[in-house]
């Protein structure tokens, strides 16, 4: 089925009503089995019991990377094809994605100060979410400038995509910038996850993502509310005014 | 090419006269590299060392003042609309405008960093390529906030927003900058630390004008 059908915001709204439940119901069935599967694991022969985090953080990480593509996918939607329910994507991707981020470096944070012994490091991954985060607020923050949706939503594509173009050059030089400083002492052996830690993560980040597409249509569907109260708003100050 | 001639010319003319404040952008970066020294101690082996992040720093932000008004100013007075209507292609109106903004306010940085080197003993014989490296570094700082300039051409209050969107984004070149400014205190000469940094400061002045122009077409009423 194209993706202009749903151009609508009737139809949308239409989908978006038994998707969001439905998407809502498969994440809390997917995340407890994955996090009791991942609980009943066996621990990690270095870290104990604290790999467990492994089964929220590493989603949450995934998840905001997802989401920075879906929005950079919703702002070519915005400037080349104009769809209209584009810049609803795009703004709710950012607000999630946000969200995700954030929520990645916290866990990320509470998972390294018990076993790299420090909530924070300028080793490069982190550094690169860090500004991936700062990416994201950037957005959010150009969206909150204007009063309306509409260039607001153009205004926020063209930053989204121009971040997208220099997101792998953001992350290359943050690489390189560590390798001529000195090496970070925390290196994790790269060895392959046995498949009774990677199972239950697997089923864990199905889970977050349909929780992150449930909780993305419902900030979509609230945004077209609020557009369609800011045009009755306006037009009933429009007919006070006579 | 004689409308970005043109461009240039009033625009220098704009910011070099009284109100125009391109003189501040040089007196900012002095005054942050003064301060450096009372929030550290006044530590002369220290200051060498982080010098040339000092340096960097205090470009960077000296850079992003008055980066908002490139297209806000034109805005305000309508001439942004007869820019817009010309024949000559928009994206080459933004290079012209950015190439104007940073010989007003980048290129005086340029020059005035031998002297503030010499004060957080930079020795003298690797000034020049410190110097250097701000010259190529600088244009692509410029030219990457012309897209946050655009974008906030409309909106009152557009110069910490433009800050904000420029900042994370200028993290390679200011990377790459202050690795070729240490690799010049070093040994004097250019490695290559600094051929990255012309890379990517080239890529900024191709993307800059590209994006900057759809955002003025796109983000108008």
């Amino acid at each position: 089925m194209p993706l202009i059908d749903y151009a609508n915001p009737n139809r949308f709204q239409k989908v978006a009503a038994w998707l969001i439940p439905l998407s809502g119901a498969a994440a809390v069935i997917l995340i407890a089995l994955g996090l009791l599967m991942g609980f009943r694991a066996p621990p990690d022969y270095q870290q104990g019991e604290m790999v467990k985090v492994m089964y929220i953080h590493v989603p949450f990480a995934w998840l905001s990377l997802a989401a920075y593509t879906l929005m950079a996918v919703s702002a070519l939607g915005t400037i080349v094809w104009r769809h209209p329910l584009a810049d609803v994507s795009g703004k709710a991707a950012a607000q999630m994605g946000a969200v995700f981020c954030f929520l990645c470096l916290v866990t990320g944070s509470l998972w390294g100060r018990p076993t790299w012994g420090t909530y924070w490091d300028w080793d490069p991954r982190l550094t690169s979410v860090l500004v991936l985060f700062l990416l994201y607020l950037g957005v959010l923050a150009l969206w909150r400038a204007f009063d309306d949706p509409n260039r607001a939503g153009r205004a926020a594509a063209i930053l989204a995509l121009v971040g997208f173009i220099n997101v792998p050059i953001v992350k290359f030089s943050v690489d390189w910038w560590n390798s001529i400083h000195q090496r970070s002492s925390i290196t994790l052996g790269k060895s392959a996850i046995d498949p009774a830690m990677l199972y239950p993560l697997l089923i864990s980040a199905v889970g977050f993502f349909a929780l992150f597409l449930a909780l993305y249509l419902a900030a979509m569907r609230n945004e077209l509310l609020r557009r369609r109260a800011r045009t009755l708003r306006i037009l009933r100050s429009a007919e006070a005014e006579g | 090419m004689s409308t970005l001639s043109a461009i240039v010319l009033r625009d220098l003319k704009v910011a070099l006269r009284a109100g125009g404040g391109a003189g501040i952008g040089v007196i900012f970066f002095l005054t942050l590299v003064t301060i450096v020294p009372f929030a550290v101690g006044p530590d002369m082996p220290l200051l060498t060392r982080i010098g040339p992040a000092i340096l960097w720093i205090g470009a960077l932000l000296a850079s992003l003042l008055g980066l908002d008004r490139i297209f806000a100013a034109d805005h305000e007075d309508g001439s942004l609309d007869q820019l817009l209507l010309s024949a000559a292609p928009l994206e080459l109106i933004a290079a012209a405008k950015g190439l104007a903004h940073w010989l007003a306010t980048g290129l005086p940085l340029v020059i005035v960093t031998p002297l503030l080197g010499l004060m957080l003993g930079v020795e003298p014989k690797s000034l020049f390529a410190v110097a250097l490296t701000l010259f190529v570094g600088t244009p692509g700082v410029t030219f990457l906030g012309l897209v946050a300039a655009a974008l906030s051409a409309a909106l009152p209050r557009g110069g910490l927003l433009a800050a904000v969107l420029v900042l994370p984004m200028s993290i390679p070149l200011l990377i790459f900058g202050v690795v070729s400014t240490h690799v010049a205190i070093a040994d004097g000469s250019l490695g290559a630390p600094f051929r990255f940094l012309i890379a990517i400061s080239l890529f900024f002045l191709v993307l800059g004008p590209v994006a900057a122009a759809a955002a003025l077409r796109h983000v108008r009423e």
